[in-house]
């Protein structure tokens, strides 16, 4: 199964991911239209920095589900179809419980009292718009296995440099 | 992302051959670009000063102000007055050379002869000076000495080039507002000042400086470009030619001239003829000249020279194979030509001190020495043919007839013969009765955003359906030309009945035989100051306010700061403009507002940005009728 896995040393603090995922979280699907509606949508990726490190956070989608079990309404849950954790709005209370057991931060308000985080794009048939949106390739969608041999690649790549140099 | 890259059959055609050839054109470039920046797609991006760059989060929830409290509005609007303010200096440099060509002709310095005696008279008496007993050069000194003195103007009074040309009405809105322009070098440094850190703050303030942009363009840049222009090479008379690549010839040395600026394409137009016994004994039947971009509308309007294509379409000319030199000037010249010429034969020449590409061959022009740089380029493109490989040549077969060469003083020619006392009265008759609902003026680029022309053809079809004539410049023409809607049969194909009966009673007036385009070919970019000067000349024949006119402006596909700046100077005249591509202002709402719908009121004129051709079309229509019925028109 793919996952949204980021190569922080590719990330350049654009925000490009945050502005896509507003506008793929928008009633239009569309910036210029989307900046317009009245009520304005949610971005659910955040770009965060110590400095010198850049990485764009979204829900990791952890196995061990923290937000899942803290959630007493039942509106975080995991879809059976995907296996994916998502939210029930409707059921959303409003409690903060979610909020305050994500060891990432990932989960913020939406416009009312209720939760926002990360849905994969489920709108966008799972074609998730930060992906898209990112213009170094930073944000990737892909499996698991397939992201870490290209680090592996890329560190014997670097390993071979090392030598020639020295 | 497009669905087609071009309606131009010519285009289409060479895009393919590009990809075979593996040839990278200015639509892959725009994939490989996708998803583009949305922060800089709304105008909320500032880099103008290095503790940036700053963004405004459009949704809200990140930052609502740059590092220096500067909000989205003040920095959409700092970002549009530059970039209009860019447009500006473009046109007021391009200006500046013409003026001092006139000079150097007129003292006899470089080879250039005064070729419009006329216009340099009527431009004179405009001016305010006596044109009695004076011989030719001393009158176009003085002339220059009025143009000089607007370029350095240190005083508080407002350039002449405005004040001489501009409707009373005008002058006096634009006074009010303070928008009236004292020297273009000072008002283009002023708002380059005046967008820097901690400067203006007042979203008002600068969408007014915006618009004495405008004014900078309109006057010092167009109208100063072509009247310098009309009087050193002639005023423009209708000539017939074609538009579109298949002008491009197998068995002649294929010369392009693209870029801006008429001064050394003309001497190559000129040179191209002397030499051409040269190019026979090559083996080539004679030298083709034809022109992309406005230097070819120029030498179009002037030498009948044929149209190759327009702004998309550049880089295909040269894919062609059977482009043997390709020599540019100035502005909207692809960076891209210097390697896609390597692929071929192609000898690409640079010209210009502020235009260099690697890859090219630069050869220096100079008025002094115009006529040795025109002979020398003329001479590589000879040279070239010899090594053009046939295996690599397709010249794709479309062309159409076209007529263009539509200057004011051409058009008051054919409608005299209908009323030589009052040449203005047939043309302001049938917009009275309606047979002409209005007049729409379409201009400007094509932009990569847009499948290239669509916009141009598909808007100006609905429009002339609706009886709504149409004058035409820069790329937008060329769209036109190509599409055939600038020729008699284009005028039975595409015009509304009442229209069309008025332009063949004009075409026959005219000793045409048949009717008038539907689409008047007025030129290059800098020539819609003709379109400015047919309004002006409108309005003080029924001594009204441009403003109230039945007229609307239009750039289907801007692309080029140039296309923002005319804009603001159709606005500043009182149009109603429209744009087919969203400018990069929507990231603030006050920005947005003021320029479509907040300044009409103290301006008259307003942005309408629309991007469906249809749409587009009869907004532009509602526009018209909406005047028409203020002027008691219709009912």
């Amino acid at each position: 199964m793919k996952q949204l896995l980021i190569r922080s040393e590719s990330c350049v603090g654009c925000k490009s991911c945050e502005l896509a995922c507003a506008v793929a979280h928008s009633q239009s699907k569309q910036l210029f239209a989307a900046i317009f509606e009245r009520e304005l949508p949610h971005k659910r990726v955040f770009v965060e920095t110590d400095g010198v490190v850049n990485m764009p956070l979204q829900c990791r989608q952890c196995s061990d589900t923290p937000c899942v079990h803290a959630c007493m309404a039942g509106a975080m849950r995991v879809d059976p179809a995907t296996g994916l954790v998502q939210v029930k709005s409707e059921k959303c209370v409003g409690c903060w419980m979610c909020v305050m057991v994500c060891p990432f931060g990932v989960i913020s308000q939406g416009s009312s009292r209720q939760v926002v985080k990360c849905d994969r794009c489920q709108e966008l048939d799972y074609e998730p718009a930060c992906v898209s949106a990112c213009p170094t390739k930073a944000i990737q969608f892909v499996e698991v296995d397939g992201f870490a041999s290209g680090t592996r690649k890329s560190w014997m790549n670097q390993l071979k440099e090392v030598s020639h140099h020295a | 992302m497009l669905n087609i890259r071009s309606i131009d059959p010519a285009a289409l055609d060479l895009a393919k051959k590009a990809d075979r050839d593996g040839i990278e054109t200015v639509w892959d470039r725009y994939e490989k670009q996708q998803p583009q920046c949305g922060f800089g797609s709304l105008g909320l991006c500032c880099r103008h000063c290095i503790q940036g760059p700053c963004r405004i989060d459009p949704f809200g929830k990140g930052p609502d102000k740059g590092i220096c409290g500067a909000t989205a509005d003040v920095i959409v609007a700092r970002n549009l007055l530059r970039q209009v303010a860019a447009g500006a200096a473009a046109h007021v440099d391009h200006a500046y050379e013409a003026v001092e060509a006139l000079k150097l002709a007129a003292e006899g310095k470089i080879d250039y002869p005064i070729a419009d005696l006329n216009k340099l008279k009527a431009i004179a008496t405009g001016l305010g000076i006596e044109t009695e007993n004076k011989e030719p050069n001393e009158l176009a000194l003085e002339v220059v000495q009025v143009a000089y003195e607007d370029m350095g103007n240190h005083q508080k009074q407002p350039m002449k080039w405005v004040s001489a040309h501009a409707p009373k009405q005008r002058l006096e809105v634009w006074e009010s507002l303070g928008i009236l322009p004292r020297n273009p070098d000072r008002e283009i440094r002023e708002a380059m000042h005046q967008t820097t850190m901690g400067m203006d703050a007042d979203p008002v303030n600068l969408i007014l400086a915006t618009a004495k942009q405008g004014l900078v363009d309109g006057y010092a840049g167009l109208k100063l470009a072509t009247d310098m222009q009309d009087i050193l090479f002639g005023t423009p008379a209708p000539v017939v030619t074609e538009a579109n690549l298949g002008v491009l010839k197998e068995d002649y040395v294929n010369l392009i001239v693209h870029g801006h600026v008429p001064l050394l394409s003309e001497k190559i137009v000129q040179w191209a003829k002397t030499l051409s016994p040269e190019a026979e004994a090559v083996g080539a039947k004679g030298v083709q000249v034809a022109g992309i971009c406005c230097t070819g509308n120029e030498v179009l309007m002037r030498q009948g020279v044929p149209l190759a294509t327009n702004y998309l379409a550049q880089e295909l000319a040269i894919v062609t194979g059977a482009v043997d030199t390709m020599v540019v000037d100035v502005q909207c010249i692809m960076p891209s030509l210097g390697q896609i010429a390597s692929c071929y034969h192609t000898e690409l020449i640079t010209t210009m001190p502020i235009v260099k590409i690697p890859g090219a061959t630069h050869i220096p022009f100079t008025l002094e020495h115009a006529d040795e740089a025109a002979q020398e380029i003329v001479r590589k493109a000879i040279a070239a043919y010899a090594k053009r490989d046939p295996n690599k040549v397709h010249i794709p077969d479309y062309r159409a007839k076209i007529m263009a060469g539509f200057s004011v003083e051409a058009i008051v020619g054919a409608l005299s013969k209908l009323d030589a006392d009052q040449p203005l009265k047939p043309l302001v008759d049938n917009i009275v009765n309606g047979n002409i609902v209005g007049v729409v003026a379409t201009v400007g680029c094509n932009n990569v955003k847009v499948a290239q022309d669509i916009f141009h053809v598909e808007m100006v079809k609905e429009l002339l359906k609706n009886n709504v004539l149409v004058v035409a410049t820069g790329c937008s023409a060329h769209a036109l030309a190509k599409a055939g809607m600038m020729n008699s049969e284009g005028a039975e194909k595409y015009a509304g009945e009442s229209l069309k009966a008025v332009l063949t009673a004009i075409g026959e007036a005219a000793g045409l035989g048949a009717p008038l385009p539907p689409v008047l070919h007025m030129g290059s970019c800098v020539d819609n100051s003709r379109i400015g000067d047919l309004v002006t000349a409108l309005a003080g024949y029924l001594g009204v306010d441009t403003a109230a006119l039945p007229v609307a402006a239009s750039a289907p596909e801007p692309q080029h700061e140039k296309a923002l700046s005319i804009g603001t100077w159709a606005v500043t005249m009182g149009f109603t403009t429209h744009l087919g591509v969203v400018p990069p202002v929507l990231g603030s709402k006050q920005v947005s507002e003021l320029l479509t719908a907040g300044l009409t009121d103290v301006i008259g004129g307003k942005f309408y940005v629309e991007t469906d051709p249809q749409t587009a079309a009869h907004g532009l229509i509602e526009d018209i009728r909406k005047k028409r019925q203020a002027l008691g028109l219709d009912q």
